[in-house]
């Protein structure tokens, strides 16, 4: 079995978020990148196939070549090889696109991805990526078995979740539940010096116009400062969330 | 030409971001001089209410089956087609989510997600939408003919009715070329309105100490029907299911009204909540960052105050 990992390369969590001066873009200055969070639950459920059912892993990003120490990442957690496709991934069209072509060209049983990316939020490229291959997609995954041509999947639902089946080949976009938090893996030492040497490829991206375009970047408005209420006066803010905040 | 507003159901009723939906095409096409149409798949509810949000005819579709997100994404496509519709309004609850990318490839459409404001300009197409968790705005202009806009639930919130009445028209389902999915079981909260579309939000983390304590934080929700949520230790304890883990790896969620109850305000938590229109801190340690992020605070034991708020909005309640 062959399955791809979509891996997004985002902001750490704790980033503070700036914009360039001519609020045109995201300004990357002093900002760490990670493997977006809702990816590693997907890279580790994968790594579990490769080691219980003998899958081979590998990952995908669209990026330039800042995103490589990422991908290096995941290779160091367990993936077999890795794949970067040249190109700034500005729209989601456009990654899908990319990805939707390495999917073509190498052949894999799975795809997972993960359920957004926690920069832009977008929840776009799994589900497009799955359109454009005509397969099954499961957004929000918090339950994954595969067993031959099926997959036995759960996802999350406005407040509940459906258990169904689906054939595979399949996109999955998958959050914490495809592993618990627990299971996560940090790189140790001999993961790492064994990604220095795993094949990371290098490809040129295929024409695919943008459907969309970022043109103004902003930060919300600071918040006017907090009006403190004396714990014995809770009658106090009944009356502010009724009378001046209007919520109730 | 028109603007088609996807209308979401729950077995057979609208779901309440189906209304935003519907509300929010109404003013697409009118800033287009054009008329907002809807698609209702599998409703009981009847569709010529619709009317009452501006929406002037509802193509009806029975019979769809359980849910498959092609068979849903390629009978709105069906439809946004019949009617040469040039937009598409779509809410992002998790079903949503599972259609707007595959209509968009049906279309051949530019997909803005994550919206909470009207379009700012409408030649090119031009929104505004949430990014980096809320700590950033980015405004999107489309680029292709179709669009597809894919709302955040409670964000631009429902519109009061007006009257009116759709006219509506039968459709057929296109269940062609769609990949099976065979639904084994739906194990959905009954009586609680699912978080991402909850209006008040009551919620706890690890100040509460124990499950056990959970009670006071459910009846406090209770008096004023609220939803309950929990920062992200909270679930991965086991405390709390994790459908009510917020945050930035949680559900991010944008209610009228937060209030936080023994919850430290960590920067992965704000970024799920931090949109919420009004925020309530609830917290013994006057130096909890959260209190920056709130409109008000209380310094206090969650033990000592929740329980007498609780009594103050029942109160509250029996009054108005
Ligand atoms: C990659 C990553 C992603 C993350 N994603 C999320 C996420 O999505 N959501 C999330 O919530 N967290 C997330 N976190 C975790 C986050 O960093 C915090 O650890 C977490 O939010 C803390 O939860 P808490 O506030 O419940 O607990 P604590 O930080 O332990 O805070 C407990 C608070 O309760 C107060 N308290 C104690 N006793 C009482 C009392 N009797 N009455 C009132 N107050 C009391 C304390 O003063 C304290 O402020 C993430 C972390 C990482 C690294
Ligand atoms: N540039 C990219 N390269 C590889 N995978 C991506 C990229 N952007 C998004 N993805 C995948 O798609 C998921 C959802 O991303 P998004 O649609 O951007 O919210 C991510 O969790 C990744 O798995």
């Amino acid at each position: 079995m062959k399955v791809l990992v979509c891996i997004s390369h985002v902001p750490d969590t704790t980033a503070k978020i700036n914009f360039t001066a001519d609020n045109k873009a995201f300004d990357k200055n002093g900002v760490s990148f990670v493997i977006n969070p809702y990816d590693e639950f997907g890279l580790t459920r994968a790594v579990w196939m490769q080691e219980k059912q003998g899958a081979t892993v590998t990952v995908i990003n669209v990026g330039t070549a800042e995103t490589e120490p990422t991908l290096r990442k995941a290779l160091a957690i367990g993936a077999n090889d890795a794949i970067r496709v040249n190109a700034e991934p500005k729209d989601a069209f456009f990654v899908a696109k990319q990805i939707a072509n390495i999917v073509k060209e190498n052949g894999y049983d799975l795809v997972i991805a993960g359920r957004e990316s926690i920069d832009y939020n977008g929840s776009q490229v799994p589900g497009m990526l799955a359109a454009m291959l005509g397969w099954p997609f499961v957004n929000a995954c918090v339950g994954l078995e595969v067993e031959g041509e099926k997959a036995k999947v759960i996802r999350e639902i406005d407040g509940g979740k459906e258990k169904s089946e689906i054939s595979v080949p399949a996109v999955i976009a998958g959050q914490k539940g495809l592993v618990e938090e627990k299971d996560l893996r940090i790189p140790n030492m001999r993961g790492i010096m064994q990604a220095r040497n795993k094949p990371l490829k290098v490809v040129e991206p295929v024409d695919a116009q943008m459907r969309t375009e970022a043109v103004h970047f902003e930060k919300p408005a600071p918040k006017a400062p907090v009006k403190m209420i004396d714990p014995g006066e809770v009658e106090t803010l009944v009356d502010l969330l009724h009378n001046e905040a209007k919520v109730i | 030409m028109s603007i088609l507003a996807f209308i979401e159901t729950w077995e057979g009723k609208f779901k309440k971001a189906s209304f935003e939906s519907a509300a929010y095409a109404a003013h697409v096409a009118k800033e287009l001089n054009t008329e907002a149409i809807a698609v209702v798949i599998n409703a009981t509810d009847d569709p010529a209410a619709l009317g009452a949000y501006g929406i002037s005819k509802v193509y009806r579709v029975g019979d769809a089956g359980d849910f498959n997100n092609y068979v849903w994404a390629n009978t709105i496509a069906a439809v946004a087609k019949e009617t040469e519709s040039t937009g598409v309004i779509i809410s992002g609850t998790f079903g949503g989510k599972m259609i707007a990318p595959a209509v968009s490839i049906a279309l051949e459409a530019s997909l803005v997600t994550n919206i909470s404001e009207k379009p700012s300009s409408t030649n090119p197409l031009t929104v505004r939408r949430s990014a980096f968790s809320s700590k950033g705005f980015v405004d999107y202009a489309v680029k292709s003919d179709r669009f597809i806009l894919s709302l955040i639930p409670n964000g631009i919130g429902v519109p009061a009715p007006v009257d009116g009445t759709a006219e509506v028209t039968s459709f057929s389902p296109v269940m062609e070329n769609a990949p099976e999915v065979k639904v084994h079981e739906v194990d959905r909260v009954r009586g609680k309105i699912p978080l991402p579309e909850a209006e008040l939000v009551v919620s706890a983390g690890r100040g509460l100490k124990d499950a056990s304590n959970w009670n006071i934080i459910e009846d406090l929700a209770e008096s004023i029907g609220a939803s309950t949520a929990c920062s992200k230790p909270v679930s991965d304890m086991g405390w709390r299911p994790h459908s009510e883990h917020v945050g930035q790896t949680g559900i991010a969620i944008n209610p009228n009204l937060y209030i936080a109850i023994g919850i430290s305000g960590a920067i992965q938590h704000l970024a799920g909540v931090s949109a919420s229109k009004k925020i309530v801190v609830i917290n013994t340690d006057p130096e909890a960052p959260f209190f920056k992020a709130a409109d008000y605070g209380i310094v206090g034991d969650a033990f000592e105050v929740v329980p007498k708020l609780t009594e103050a909005f029942k109160k509250f309640k029996a009054e108005n």
